[in-house]
C-alpha cells in the first residue's frame, strides 16, 4: 500500500481533515471520510455526471479527481445547497415540484449541475437547457421534469435576486 | 362499502412526492450508503473470453496481499448454494448449471470465476491483479440465428443450445392463408440493449453466528425475492433471513431476481461470520448484469383488398444468453400471444424459441415481451405502404371497437370491455395533426426534406395475477397518536410508491397523504415486488383493503365514543365527524388512544388496537392501452435523426397521481427513444463485448429526445380502484414508433430498414444501398 496523505479541505463551509493514498478519488473521500453520501458514483468514469460537486465554485466530476487535487479547496455537495432543514434551494425546491427526480440516484448530481449552470446562465433558453443539462444521465425521466425545474429554478432564482 | 367511505380527495391529484425532500437533498439511503462495523469489501475477477477453460488458477499472491480476507474460487462457494433456482423459475425446467463462480471453464466475457474480500475494494482489486490464471481459449457460440443448429454447446450439460422451443399451429390460420388474397411477410429485428439503472446492482450482507440471521440490505426490486431465495440459497429458514429496503437506483427488470454475485456474497458472509458489501461498477453492469431485446420475429400476415388482417403466422427467436438472470424464461411466448394486440387479427399460428449463446445473460427489461407490439406495428406499416394504404386508416379499419369487447383472441388471450385502444389512436392523431403533418411532409419532400411520422398502437398486459405475480399484502396500522405505519411488500424503485400508496390509504382511511409512511422490505407480508406495472393494481388493492378496514373499526369506536350512528360519521384528513353537524368530531388520534390506551372504553367484545391486514389476488390481467405518435426529420447528408414530436395517448384507468403517471411514460418512452437510435451492447465476431463504458453505450441525454405530449383517456378497471398498470408502458410503444417514423422518412428512397439500430451510418447505409 502506498503512503497515506493527509488531506484538508473545506466541504459545505465545515473544514475535513483525513487520510488516503494518492489513488483515493475525491468521490471516495467526500463519500467516506467527509460523510457526504449524497455524492453518487454512477459510472466512475466522468460521464454520468452524478458525482457532480463545486469546486471553488465550479463544477466537476469528483470521480474523476484524486482527493489530493482538492486539497484546501472549497467543495460543496448537494447536502450544502439547502440553507437549514427546512427549506430547500430553489434548484431542489423546483426538481420535486416538477418531478425531476424518480429513483433520485443521479439528482444530487443534476441539482449542483444545474445551480452552477443557472449561475453561468441565469436566463437560458429550453435549447440552452437542454444541453446544459446534456452531461448528466438520468434513465428514469426521460428529462422532462428535469427541462421544467431547469426553467422552474431559472425563474424563482431570478425573481427571488439569489 | 359502509356510508363512511371518504370522498376521493388525493386520488387524482398530482400530489407531490413524499421521497423528494430526502432525495434532492442528497439524503437518500442506497446500498452502498450502508457502512457496518467489521464490513469488507468484495471484487469480482471476471473472464476476458466469451468461452475458455481455465487451466491454472492461483490465488496465493492474492491472498498474500495485506488487506485481503479471503479469495474465492468455485470450489469454495459452489457446493453451499442450495438452489439458486429464481421463485418464477419452475424446478423441472432445464436449466445452465447451478454456480455462483465458474467451475473449471468461463461461458461470457464478465463470467465471475474468482471473488477477492478485502479491507477495501481498492485493495480487493489491486488483489485481482494477483490472480495467476491462464485460459484455453474455445470457439464460442456468439451468433443466436445459428446457434440451436450448432454441434457446440453452450452448457454441454444441456445437450443443446435451445432453452425453449414452442410451437403452436393453429389449422384456420393456414386455411386462411391458403385462399387470401394476399400475405406480407418480413423479419423483424430487436438488438441487443441493457437496462442501466443508474444505480448499479450492489448487496450488504451481514451474517449473525449462532443467531443463525443473515441480515442484508441491497438494491433491488423485490425484497422478498431475496428472503425467499437467499433463505434457500443458505438452508436457513425465512425467519431468518431479514432484508432491509432502501433507496434504490433504478432498475427496469434487471433488480427483479438474485444475480450470481448476490447469491457469492450472501454464501460468502455466512462462510466468514463477517458483513461483506458488493457494489457493481458500470464496466460490470454493461456487461455482466443482463442484457435484452436480442430478438427476431419472422411474421407473415393475410390481408384482404380492403386491408382487413385476415390470420397472421409468427416465428420468435431470443437469445437467452450465457446465464439468463432470473431463469431460461421465454418472453417469446408472451410476446406471440400478445401480437394480435388491439386489432382483430383473425387466427394465430406461432413457434417461439430461445437460446443459449456465450454472451451476457437475458434478463427482464422494462416491457420484455414488448417484440410483439414492435413486430406487429412495423408489419402493419409495412402491409399499408404494400397495400397503397395510409397506415393511419389501415390500423382504423382493423383496431378492436367497443363493440367488439370483451374480445377473445385467437391465441387465448382475452381483452376485458374495459379497454380502450380506438380513443387513444384517435386522440393521439389529434394531438399529432395528422393530416396537417401528412400535407407538411409533401411539402417537404418537394423541398429535398425528409420528414416521416410513426404510429405504435398496443395493448399492454399489466398487473399479471399468475403464480408468484399473483398476490401483494399491506398491513396498516394507526399508531397511538393518529399517523399511520403501511407494510408492503413492494420494492419501489422510482415509481413513487411512498407518495401513491399514501394517497390510496388516505383517502380509504380518512387521513392525510403525509400523514402515512410506506415501510417496504423487513416486516412486511410475501409480495413479489415492484415490476411488470403491478404495484397500482396489486398493491394498490392491498392497500385500499387494509385501510377500509382500519376505518370501519375506526368509524365503529368514533360511533360507540360520540354516541352516534356509525353511517352517520364521516372521516377526513384525521378527523372522524357527525356529518351536517361540524361540532361533533373526533381525531383518529383519539379513537387511537382508545384503541391501545383505554380499551376498555370500546365497544362490547370489540378487540383492542387499531390494524388491519389485507392481501389482494388479482385477476389474470388488467389491460391498458396506449398509442404513440412522433415525427421526426431524417439528414440524408449525415443520416442522422432528429424528433420533432412525440405524442402518447393512453389509458391507464383512474390516475392515482397524474404526475406519476406523466413521468413513467416520459422515462419509458426515452428508453425506447434511446434503444432504436442510439443503445447497442456490440460485440464482435468472437464474443468480445465493445460498449462496456458510457462513451460505447450511448444513453439518451436531454440534448436528444424532444418534449413529450401526453393526453389521457380515463375508462377505469374492474379492479378496486378502478386502475390499470403504467410503467411499462413507454418502453413498448416508443420502439416501433420510432422506427416507424424513420422507415417513413426513408421510404422515398425505396429502402425499408427491417432492423435496428438506426444510427446514422445504418441510415447511411440504408440510403446507400437504394442509390447502389
Amino acid at each position: 500500500m502506498a503512503d497515506q496523505i493527509p488531506l484538508s479541505m473545506t466541504v459545505n463551509g465545515r473544514i475535513r481533515r483525513g487520510r488516503g493514498e494518492p489513488r483515493l478519488t475525491l468521490a471516495d473521500f467526500l463519500r467516506e471520510q467527509a460523510l457526504c453520501t449524497g455524492v453518487h458514483l454512477g459510472c466512475e468514469h466522468g460521464v454520468c455526471g452524478s458525482c457532480t460537486v463545486l469546486m471553488d465554485g465550479e463544477a466537476v466530476r469528483s470521480c474523476l479527481l484524486f482527493a489530493v487535487q482538492a486539497e484546501g479547496a472549497d467543495i460543496t455537495t448537494v447536502e450544502g445547497l439547502a440553507p437549514d432543514d427546512e427549506t430547500l434551494h430553489p434548484v431542489q425546491e423546483a426538481f420535486r415540484d416538477c418531478h425531476g427526480l424518480q429513483c433520485g440516484f443521479c439528482t444530487p448530481g443534476f441539482v449542483v449541475s444545474v445551480a452552477a449552470f443557472l449561475e453561468a446562465n441565469p436566463d437560458p433558453s429550453d435549447d440552452e437547457i437542454r444541453h446544459g443539462i446534456a452531461g448528466n444521465l438520468c434513465r428514469c425521466t426521460g428529462y422532462q421534469g428535469i427541462v421544467a425545474a431547469t426553467r422552474q429554478a431559472a425563474d424563482a432564482m431570478r425573481g427571488g435576486g439569489r | 362499502m359502509s356510508s363512511t367511505a371518504a370522498a376521493a380527495r388525493y386520488v387524482g391529484q398530482s400530489v407531490k412526492r413524499l421521497e423528494d425532500p430526502r432525495l434532492v437533498t442528497g439524503h437518500g439511503r442506497y446500498v452502498d450508503d450502508i457502512v457496518l462495523a467489521g464490513m469488507l469489501h468484495v471484487a469480482f475477477g471476471r473472464s476476458d473470453l466469451a468461452r475458455a477453460a481455465i487451466t491454472r488458477l492461483d490465488i496465493s499472491a492474492a491472498e498474500a496481499l495485506e488487506g485481503v480476507y479471503a479469495v474465492f474460487t468455485a470450489a469454495d462457494l459452489n457446493p453451499h448454494n442450495d438452489s439458486l433456482r429464481a421463485s418464477m423459475h419452475p424446478p423441472e425446467v432445464p436449466a445452465p448449471p447451478a454456480n455462483m463462480l465458474a467451475d473449471g471453464d468461463v461461458r461470457f466475457v464478465g463470467d465471475p470465476y474468482v471473488m477477492v474480500v478485502a479491507q477495501s475494494r481498492y485493495i480487493a482489486e489491486d488483489a485481482l491483479d494477483l490472480i495467476d490464471a491462464e485460459f484455453e481459449p474455445l470457439d464460442p457460440v456468439v451468433d443466436y440465428e445459428t446457434a440451436a443448429d450448432s454441434e457446440n454447446h453452450v452448457h454441454p450439460e444441456l445437450g443443446g443450445n435451445l432453452a425453449h422451443d414452442l410451437p403452436v399451429s393453429n389449422p384456420a390460420q393456414q386455411e386462411v392463408f391458403a385462399s387470401a388474397a394476399r400475405v406480407v411477410t418480413e423479419t423483424w429485428h430487436q438488438h441487443r440493449q441493457t437496462n442501466v439503472p443508474m444505480e448499479t446492482r450492489g448487496i450488504v450482507a451481514s451474517w449473525q453466528p449462532h443467531a443463525g440471521v443473515m441480515e442484508v440490505w441491497a438494491s433491488t426490486q423485490s425484497p422478498h425475492e431475496i428472503q425467499l431465495v437467499g433463505a434457500r440459497v443458505l438452508g436457513i429458514g425465512e425467519h431468518k433471513m431479514v432484508v432491509h429496503f432502501g433507496d434504490v437506483g433504478g432498475g427496469f427488470g434487471q433488480k427483479m431476481f438474485l444475480g450470481r454475485e448476490d447469491m457469492a456474497v450472501l454464501v460468502a458472509a455466512k462462510l466468514l461470520g463477517c458483513p461483506l458489501k458488493w457494489i457493481e461498477d458500470r464496466r460490470e453492469n454493461l456487461l455482466a448484469s443482463n442484457h435484452a431485446r436480442i430478438e427476431q420475429m419472422t411474421v407473415s400476415m393475410a390481408v384482404d383488398e380492403d386491408g382487413r388482417f385476415l390470420a397472421a403466422d409468427l416465428d420468435q427467436l431470443e437469445d437467452d444468453g450465457a446465464y439468463p438472470l432470473g431463469g431460461p424464461a421465454t418472453p417469446g411466448a408472451m410476446a406471440a400471444m400478445l401480437y394480435p394486440g388491439p386489432y382483430r387479427m383473425g387466427p394465430v399460428s406461432w413457434r417461439a424459441r430461445t437460446v443459449y449463446t456465450n454472451t451476457c445473460g437475458r434478463g427482464a427489461y422494462r416491457g420484455p415481451w414488448q417484440m410483439e407490439s414492435v413486430a406487429r406495428e412495423q408489419m402493419i406499416d409495412r402491409v399499408a405502404q404494400k397495400i397503397g394504404m395510409d397506415p393511419l386508416e389501415l390500423r382504423r379499419r382493423n383496431v378492436l371497437k367497443p363493440e367488439d369487447l370483451p374480445y377473445a383472441v385467437s391465441t387465448g388471450l382475452s381483452f376485458e370491455t374495459t379497454i380502450s385502444p380506438d380513443q387513444t389512436l384517435e386522440q393521439a392523431a389529434a394531438m399529432i395533426g395528422y393530416d396537417d403533418f401528412r400535407a407538411e411532409q409533401a411539402q417537404a419532400r418537394e423541398q429535398g426534406r425528409y420528414l416521416g411520422l410513426g404510429i405504435a398502437l398496443y395493448i399492454e398486459p399489466t398487473s399479471m395475477g399468475m403464480g408468484p405475480l399473483g398476490t401483494e399484502s399491506a398491513m396498516l396500522r394507526v399508531e397511538v397518536d393518529g399517523h399511520v405505519n403501511v407494510f408492503m411488500g413492494t420494492g419501489s424503485h422510482g415509481q413513487s410508491l411512498e407518495t401513491t400508496m399514501a394517497q390510496l390509504v388516505a383517502d380509504e382511511l380518512g387521513v392525510r397523504p403525509e400523514d402515512v409512511t410506506l415501510h417496504q422490505g423487513h416486516g412486511s407480508g410475501y409480495g413479489f415486488g415492484t415490476g411488470g406495472s403491478r404495484s397500482a393494481v396489486i398493491a394498490g388493492s392491498a392497500a385500499r383493503a387494509a385501510a377500509s378496514g382500519v376505518r370501519e373499526k375506526a368509524v365503529a369506536i368514533a360511533a360507540h365514543l360520540m354516541e352516534a350512528s356509525a353511517d352517520d360519521l364521516e372521516v377526513a384528513d384525521g378527523v372522524i365527524s357527525v356529518k351536517g353537524t361540524p361540532s361533533a368530531t373526533m381525531t383518529m388520534a383519539q379513537v387511537a388512544v382508545t384503541a391501545y390506551l383505554n380499551s376498555d372504553a370500546l365497544p362490547e367484545g370489540m378487540e383492542a388496537g387499531l390494524e388491519h391486514t389485507a392481501r389482494y389476488k388479482a385477476p389474470p390481467s388488467t389491460h391498458s392501452n396506449a398509442c404513440h405518435i412522433c415525427t421526426c426529420e431524417l439528414d440524408p447528408g449525415t443520416g442522422k435523426v432528429t424528433l420533432l414530436r412525440y405524442v402518447v395517448s393512453e389509458d391507464c384507468g383512474v390516475l392515482i397521481n397524474p404526475m406519476v403517471v406523466d413521468g413513467q411514460i416520459a422515462g419509458g418512452v426515452v428508453q425506447g427513444i434511446g434503444g432504436v437510435l442510439y443503445e447497442h451492447c456490440v460485440y464482435d465476431e468472437s464474443g468480445n463485448p465493445l460498449a462496456s463504458t458510457f462513451l460505447d453505450y450511448l444513453v439518451p441525454t436531454a440534448a436528444e429526445v424532444p418534449e413529450l405530449e401526453t393526453g389521457h383517456v380515463v375508462v377505469p378497471s374492474d379492479t378496486p380502484g378502478g386502475h390499470k398498470g403504467t410503467g411499462e408502458g413507454g418502453a413498448i410503444g416508443a420502439p416501433p414508433a420510432v422506427f416507424n417514423a424513420v422507415a417513413d422518412a426513408l421510404a422515398p428512397f425505396g429502402v425499408h430498414p427491417n432492423r435496428q439500430p438506426l444510427d446514422p451510418s445504418t441510415v447511411l447505409g440504408l440510403i446507400a444501398s437504394a442509390s447502389a
